[in-house]
This record gives structure tokens, C-alpha cells and sequence, in this order.
């Protein structure tokens, strides 16, 4: 038996829900097939323990669009982005730098390590915001494609050099030095304090195989920049709920404007006859017609796997063959008894733990956790990102009771001589230990422990090698060259099939931007038709 | 000299801003921990819980106590049943809103109402002959508001008949061994109630009740939350929203109750012909169709804000903090059409939102208008479009 739909979107993660919520906003009846029995992809919340509910992967909002918001009116449906109103980075030794909602105390705690770094962190993060109000835009853009004779790409590339000719020239040059180099040589012109700096360093490592001393790492402290929450740059929300609720806002939106969500329906293959889509073949040999199909999946899913790649030019298939995954990041969660303690910050009431805990004390920290990784091992003292996300939202946990999503680096896709299923509990000690370093006593809080590997990441969401990005954000992988030079207008060589996932422009996270402008191409491109 | 409430030894102990605001002659604060952002999301997804002792407090009672009320309330105090409460105002014979307050129904003839003001000799000065004491309460009574999602089963573990309580419901307990009163109102917009009991209890109330938040994400919250609440619920205040008419030189700070939205409060008036102060004037106003404005909700266009701010070059700013003060109101055409009086960001709604006084024939929903800002020094108009209040309306407020 054949379904028709006017369009079909393969994968129900926070791309494909957009997409399909926007295809269905724009008249087309819209069926969007997701493999899991829940919708979510990497942003979902489980409940793995009675009253304990989990971010499995992702953790926190930030770069998601506001027109997403607006355009979609997920207020109406649910959306409700909480507010972390504390960042702690402690160390080891009892030396901590807590920020809270008051920028003024933000700068005497600063002072308090480095006189110097509280005036500089003005100055950085002005100069910071400059840079992320020129580029903003693109995140909002089909990227122009410097490949065609197209008059109309020719004016949008002429008003991307404009773009960057009306900045001045410390932002251009700022820009330049962000987009090319490491975040170590970005921070080191402004601090002086280690701690500071592993901490700013902290957002130029997350999700990538980069150390602060690589280059590459400065355009992924950028693309963590450019969020923002409630109009603040660079600063991030916990959705109530988790990232799961906020994919089960979505999925109303989505239902509301008509879309149709199947779960438990894996997508085998592509349908193609004559060089078009015909629809979508599931796993069960179900199949679903349609002129347009979108894959929300990574690059190597979309072009390698649910098409014949023979079907695509040689490039193409050959550009995406060794488009760079190499997963590097695993989560760590827990159920915690109480709040874990700091012995060198009495705070009863653990205001300290409204927002992100940031484990990497150092440039040398972060720089070492790499180097482990270079060579094939997981971090002996990873970075940890940690949240506290019950003390943001209550009903995360029963009373008194909090759950603790730890986000880990580094941990190789590939390991040497060993593999994930051997090693995924011995991660799991690494970190509780480290953590245990930290705040005495941790372990003990411990009431159930969730490992997530790369390559659990891949086996449950199906991102190739656990990229979280789906697709590493490196240079030679971003804007027009996302995820193919020549393919990064959402479209693929072969006609109504398209790609909304994180691995095309502009790239992971939870921000729906792919999902978004892939939907505004497939409605133009059917009005144009 | 300042004041502080029966609450102040607690509430200063958890006040880690060293921050106070004066309200009604006491130190209230203003948040209680650097973000009040923080504060106004523990209400709206858990709870929170509110010192509202500075509001007067008047005690009627007697044989004519409803006779009295009725004469005095514009809002018809005769369909409150004991046990229930209402938000009602009370008007000049000119039909204009002296102010505002909620009033409980205790029992048959006893009354407990609260104002922003002080109220006593408008009050005593018109029992004339009936049987009616009227007795200024503020001090005596100490009251918490626990606003919230969770405020139901928090306050029911203390008070079980807290939970069968409808919206404006009324009902007595024990908390910490002590006898309280526990009404469904509040400020907020949110499922909520508010605990009223003797002012030397008043301690032995909170420490019981701080007990039973355990855990639960509770967190005291000031002013500055409040005022956050407030405008999404649609809730108007005294001197910001509205003045009384009382101590206004003219009628441009006047305001009638249709004016600022209250005509649902005068559902039954040509049921009857009860007598109460500033009824012909509202009557006239009806059937001349004389409202001046209608207040209303504007929610402002999103990427009309953007862009005047993107066109300046500035990044939009998204302030929670409400601000209370004029902003000109227009149409198309440029012709002023009304003014908003509060202004802020809804981190809820994700929009800013206002509220503002527009022409009545513009007051329907939906209907566009343009909000004027400075950017820059200089005035800019943006988008916006007339909605219906409350803004914010969960339907556990009432469920």
C-alpha cells in the first residue's frame, strides 16, 4: 500500500520537526518519519529512573533561531526557555570563579583572580559581540553559491564582501582571527588569569576534535557565541523539560500546522525514478510517495546511505566520503541523591549550580585532555560540562533529589587497541572520579549513572561516528561548503530530494536553521515550479 | 520611619541584595538573590512565595456589612457568598475609579478587604446609621502569597481543603499549629493563593511553610518578579497603570472602570437598581458609548523591533525589567490613539508586550497600532498589534 504526501522528511530530530512544521505551515501535507518510538533525535528527555528525567544528549538551548519561535508560535504550544542564572568554574585547589546575574560582581570576581582580566573581559566581550552582530546573519541565510554564474548568487556574494567591508577594522580583523585561529591565541591578547582562560577556552573545544591551541578552535568558540538567549549573546537557556520537552514543542507545532509524525518508521531508502524522488521505502517495506523527500540525517546518511551514491556526481559523493565526523564527545548523566558540596565555597542553598558547571581549569587542562585524544585514548581528566538542570527545573527530579547532565571531552570515536563497549563504565569511573575531585563526596550522591559513548550516540540517534554536530565544524565543512561545495543550497543532485540536517549550513546544535532554510528553498522551488 | 513586616526577620535573613524598596511605609524587597528573572520563573514553573503584608487591611463586619458594601463596591458584593472572595473597585460619583482591591467574605457579615491605600476614613466616613464597624487590620494581619504550579500541593499538605478550593475560593486551616485563612488569589496570573493570618503568628506560619518547601524549587520572590507577573496576567496597578481619582487635579488622570477593562465587573447592572456610588456616571457611560479607552494588551511586532534596532546598528535589547512609563500609541495614519503605561519583554510569551490605553473602536484584537521608542535619541514607531488580557493565561489559574 502507497501513502502520498506532498512531502516526506526523514528524521524526526529538531531539524526535521522544524522542516516538516514549516513545510506543513506552507500548505504542503507533510509526513515526517522518525525511527525512534519518541521524536527528538539527539534532544530528548528520559525518564531512565521513576521521577528522574535525563537529558540522554543534548542539554541546553541556545542558538536556536527566535524566528523559529515566532514564525512557528511555539509559545503557544509550550515553548518555555528557563533561565540558568549562575556559571561556575571551580578548580581543584579552592581557587573558583562563579558568575552570576549581576554583571558588576561578575567583574569583581574576575578582579578578584586578575585585576587586569575583569577590565579586559569588558573589552573581549564587547569586541566579541561585534563580531557575532556582523556574522549573525548567516546563520539566517542560504549561503550564496560561489560555484555559479547565477546573477542573483553573484549579488548575494557581493553582499557577503559587504558585509564584512562595513565592519571596522578591529571587528573584521577579530572576525578573521576567530574564523582562522585558535581560541588560545584569541584569549591569550586579552588574559592573563589560566582559569579564565580554560574557561572561555571551554566553548572552543565543545563537540569538536580541537584543542584551545588548534586552529579551527577559534570558529567553534564563534559558532558558540553566536547564541543567544532572551536577546544576550552567547548565553544559554534550559528548556523545561530538557531539550526533550522542547522537541515535544515542536512536534506540536508540527501536528498543529497539519504535519503527520510517525515513530517506529526507519527510513531504508530513498525512492528514485528518472532522477526524481518517488517517496521513501521503511525498514518494514512500507512505502510513502512523494515529489519532495527531505533527509534531516548527517551527509553520509543522506548521500551514501538512503540513495544509491552512484546516482550522485562523483565529487559529491567523494567530498561527503571524507567529510570529517570523528564524534569526540560522550555524556555522562546522573541521578544524584542531593546537591554535591564545594568545600571551598559554603553555599547552602547551591545558587552555584543554576547553570553550567565548568570542569577544564585551565588552557593546559583543555590542551592535555586533547592530547589524549590525539593519540587514539579517551581524556584522563577529561573537560566536563556540567548542569544541574533540576535546580532549573524542579520537576527534572523528586524533591531533593537532582539529576546532573555531564557533558565529556575528550572521548575518540576510535580508540587504540580497545573499543566503547569495553571501555563505556571505565569512562563513566574517569569522570565520577574526577568529579569526586572537585566535590567531595560526589560518589557517594550517585543513585544511578547513565554512559552515553560516540558510538552510543550513533547506535540510538544514528549521527555517523557520534558528531553531535553532524559533521565536524571545521572550516573546510562550513557556509557554502556545508556540507559539499556546490550542494549547500539545501537542494542535492537529485531533484525533489533535499537536506535539512545539521550537517548543512549553518551546522549543529539545537538551532533549526538548517531545518528552516531548507524549507524556505523547498517552497520556493515548488512555487517556482 | 520605615516599617518592616511580621516576615522581616525571616525575609532579611534570605535578602542577599542588601536591597529594599519602601512600600506602604515598609521595607519590602526588591529581589532576593542578584536575578529576578530567576525569581519569576520559580513562580511560573514551580512557585514562589511573596510578603504582601504592606497592603491595607480593613475588617467590616456587622448586621449592615453587605448593605454597606453594597452601596460603597461598584462590583455587586451581594453575588459574593461567604467564603469567596472578589476583585472589585470602588468608584467617585463622577465614575471614576477611586481604586481597586480584593474583598473576602469571611462569613454572612464579615468582610476583610485589601487596598493599595490607605482607605479607613473613605470607609468609616460613610457607615452613617448602619450597623457596621469598619477596623484598619493592616498591622494586625501578616500575609504570604505561594503563587505557582506548585502552590496546590504544596499548601495542601498543610491545609487539605486548600485543593478544593475554586478560583477567589476561601478557606481556614492550621499552619505550624496556628489558625491561617487561605484564599485562591493573588497577583500573578498563575495558580495561586494567599495565607493570612495574625501578625504574631506570623513567623510560626512562614517557618512551617519554608519547612515544607523543601526541595521543591520554591524561592521567595520580590517587587521586581512581581511586577513581571503582573503585566503578563493583565493585572494594573495603582499609580503606574492608573491613578485615583481621588487626589487627581484633572480628568486626564482619570480613569472610568470600562476604561481600564473592568466592564466584565457590571455583568448583572440592568438586572437591578442597587444603589452604589458612580452608578448613573457609569450607566451614562454606557449608553453614550463615552469611554475615553479601553485598556488592552499590545504585543509588539518582533521583527519590526528588530529592525529598528538592526537599522541603528545596535543589537535589539530584550529587557525583562518592566518599565512604567508613557509611550505613545498611534495608528497608521500617525494620529495618536492611545498610551501604554507598562513595557516589558515576556521571557514567556517571548515578545515585549505593554499595556496601554487605546481608543475604544481600536480595542478589538488583532488590530494594529504602532508603538513609539526612542532609539537613539530619537522617536521611532514600531509594530504592534492589539490582544485581549490577561496576556499570559494558564489554564491552572482557574483549573
Amino acid at each position: 500500500m502507497t501513502d502520498r504526501y506532498d512531502a516526506i522528511v526523514v528524521g524526526g530530530g529538531h531539524n526535521g520537526l522544524v522542516n516538516g512544521a514549516y513545510l506543513a505551515r506552507g500548505g504542503l501535507r507533510t509526513l515526517i518519519l522518525e525511527q525512534r518510538h519518541l521524536v527528538g533525535g539527539a534532544a530528548i528527555t528520559e525518564e531512565l529512573r521513576p521521577g528522574f528525567w535525563f537529558t540522554t544528549f543534548s542539554y541546553a538551548l541556545s542558538l536556536l533561531r527566535p524566528q523559529i519561535v515566532q514564525e512557528l508560535e511555539l509559545t503557544k504550544h509550550g515553548f518555555l526557555p528557563l533561565l540558568m542564572s549562575s556559571r561556575f568554574a571551580p578548580t581543584e585547589g579552592g581557587e573558583y570563579l562563579w558568575f552570576t546575574q549581576d554583571h558588576d560582581a561578575n567583574l569583581r570576581e574576575i578582579a578578584r583572580i586578575s585585576p587586569h582580566d575583569a577590565d579586559a573581559y569588558e573589552q573581549y566581550s564587547h569586541d566579541l559581540d561585534r563580531v557575532c552582530q556582523a556574522l549573525k546573519p548567516l546563520l539566517d541565510m542560504v549561503p550564496p553559491d560561489p560555484f555559479s554564474d547565477d546573477p542573483e548568487e553573484l549579488l548575494a556574494l557581493a553582499g557577503l564582501g559587504a558585509r564584512f567591508r562595513a565592519l571596522d577594522k578591529r571587528s573584521f580583523h577579530n572576525a578573521v582571527r576567530l574564523l582562522t585561529g585558535s581560541a588560545a591565541d584569541f584569549l591569550d591578547d586579552y588574559f592573563e588569569s589560566d582559569l579564565l582562560k580554560g574557561w572561555l577556552a571551554s566553548s572552543g573545544i565543545i563537540g569538536s576534535k580541537v584543542g584551545p591551541r588548534s586552529a579551527g578552535s577559534g570558529l567553534v568558540l564563534l559558532f558558540h557565541s553566536l547564541g543567544e538567549h532572551d536577546g544576550e549573546f552567547g548565553t544559554w537557556a534550559f528548556h523545561k523539560g530538557g531539550n526533550g520537552g522542547f522537541s515535544q514543542v515542536l512536534a506540536r507545532a508540527a501536528t498543529a500546522f497539519g504535519a503527520e509524525i510517525r515513530l517506529d518508521a526507519r527510513v531504508e531508502r530513498v525512492l528514485t525514478a528518472g532522477g526524481r524522488t518517488t517517496g521513501v521505502a521503511l525498514a518494514d517495506g512500507t512505502q510513502f510517495s512523494a515529489d519532495v523527500v527531505v533527509s534531516a540525517l548527517d551527509p553520509r546518511r543522506t548521500f551514501l546511505e538512503l540513495v544509491n551514491p552512484r546516482e550522485l556526481p562523483d565529487d559529491l559523493v567523494e567530498t561527503v566520503g571524507r567529510m570529517k565526523f570523528q564524534g569526540t564527545s560522550s555524556k555522562v548523566n546522573f541521578a544524584l541523591d542531593g546537591l554535591p558540596s564545594y568545600p571551598h565555597l559554603a553555599d547552602g542553598n547551591g545558587e552555584m549550580f543554576r547553570g553550567f558547571v565548568n570542569i577544564g581549569p585551565s588552557m593546559d587542562y583543555l590542551e592535555r585532555a586533547f592530547d589524549d585524544a590525539k593519540y587514539g585514548w579517551y581524556s584522563r581528566e577529561p573537560y566536563i560540562d556540567g548542569a544541574i538542570q533540576s535546580t532549573i527545573d524542579p520537576d527534572m527530579a523528586p524533591p531533593g533529589k537532582h539529576v546532573m547532565s555531564c557533558f565529556i571531552q575528550y572521548t575518540p570515536y576510535r580508540l587504540r587497541e580497545s573499543d566503547w563497549d569495553t571501555e563505556r563504565e571505565r569512562l563513566g569511573d574517569t569522570v565520577q572520579a574526577t568529579l569526586e575531585r572537585y566535590f567531595p563526596g560526589f560518589g557517594d550522591l550517585v543513585l544511578q549513572r547513565e554512559v552515553v559513548t560516540p558510538l552510543d550516540i550513533e547506535r540510538t540517534v544514528g549521527l555517523s561516528e557520534g558528531n553531535i554536530f553532524a559533521g565536524e565544524l571545521l572550516a573546510p565543512q562550513m557556509f557554502f561548503l556545508r556540507p559539499a561545495p556546490g550542494w549547500a543550497q539545501y537542494r542535492t543532485p537529485i531533484a525533489g530530494y533535499y537536506q535539512c540536517g545539521s550537517g548543512t549550513h549553518p551546522g549543529g546544535c539545537v538551532m533549526g536553521a538548517p531545518g528552516r532554510l531548507a524549507a524556505g528553498q523547498i517552497l520556493n522551488d515548488r512555487a517556482a515550479r | 520611619m520605615i516599617r518592616t513586616t511580621p516576615f522581616h526577620e525571616r525575609t532579611s535573613a534570605l535578602n542577599e541584595t542588601g536591597l529594599w524598596s519602601h512600600w506602604a511605609g515598609h521595607l519590602a524587597a526588591n529581589r532576593y538573590q542578584v536575578s529576578d528573572k530567576f525569581e519569576y520563573f520559580a513562580v511560573r514553573n514551580a512557585a514562589g512565595i511573596f510578603d504582601t503584608s504592606p497592603l491595607f487591611k480593613y475588617r467590616i463586619a456587622g448586621r449592615d456589612a453587605e448593605r454597606f458594601l453594597a452601596g460603597i463596591l461598584a462590583r455587586d458584593i451581594r453575588a459574593c457568598a461567604p467564603n469567596h472572595a472578589q476583585y472589585t473597585t470602588w468608584l467617585d460619583d463622577r465614575g471614576f475609579v477611586l481604586e481597586d482591591g480584593v474583598i473576602q467574605r469571611r462569613g454572612a457579615d464579615e468582610y476583610l478587604l485589601t487596598s493599595a491605600e490607605p482607605n479607613l476614613a473613605y470607609l468609616t466616613d460613610r457607615v452613617g446609621r448602619l450597623a457596621v464597624t469598619v477596623e484598619d487590620m493592616s498591622l494586625d494581619i501578616g500575609a504570604l502569597a505561594v503563587q505557582g504550579p506548585r502552590s496546590r500541593p504544596v499548601l495542601g499538605r498543610l491545609v487539605p481543603t486548600v485543593a478544593d478550593i475554586p478560583f477567589f475560593g476561601i478557606t481556614t486551616g492550621e499552619i505550624g499549629g496556628v489558625p491561617v485563612t487561605v484564599t485562591r488569589t493573588g497577583y500573578t496570573g498563575d495558580l495561586g493563593y494567599e495565607v493570612w493570618m495574625a501578625s504574631s503568628d506570623a513567623l510560626t506560619v512562614w517557618d512551617a511553610l519554608w519547612d515544607s518547601f523543601d526541595g521543591q524549587g520554591i524561592l521567595p520572590y520580590g517587587l521586581a518578579a512581581l511586577y513581571m507577573l503582573r503585566i503578563e496576567a493583565g493585572l494594573l496597578l495603582l499609580g503606574k497603570d492608573f491613578d485615583s481619582s481621588r487626589y487627581a487635579f484633572n480628568d486626564a488622570h482619570r480613569s472610568t472602570p470600562l476604561e481600564l477593562g473592568w466592564a466584565w465587573m457590571f455583568k448583572g447592572l440592568t438586572d437591578d437598581d442597587r444603589a452604589f456610588i458612580g452608578r448613573r456616571a457609569l450607566e451614562r457611560e454606557i449608553s453614550d458609548h463615552a469611554s475615553r479607552w479601553k485598556m488592552s494588551g499590545l504585543i509588539v511586532d518582533w521583527e519590526d523591533y528588530d529592525r529598528v534596532y538592526g537599522d541603528a546598528g545596535l543589537i535589539p535589547p530584550k529587557a525583562h525589567a518592566p518599565v512604567h512609563e508613557d509611550w505613545m500609541v498611534y495608528d497608521d495614519a500617525g494620529s495618536r490613539v492611545g498610551f501604554a503605561t507598562s513595557f516589558m519583554y515576556s521571557p514567556i510569551l517571548q515578545r515585549h508586550i505593554a499595556l496601554a490605553r487605546v481608543r475604544p473602536d481600536l480595542a478589538k484584537a488583532g488590530t494594529r497600532v504602532q508603538l513609539e521608542f526612542t532609539v537613539d535619541h530619537h522617536y521611532e514607531k514600531v509594530a504592534a498589534h492589539v490582544a485581549r488580557l490577561p496576556l499570559y493565561n494558564p489554564e491552572r489559574k482557574t483549573a
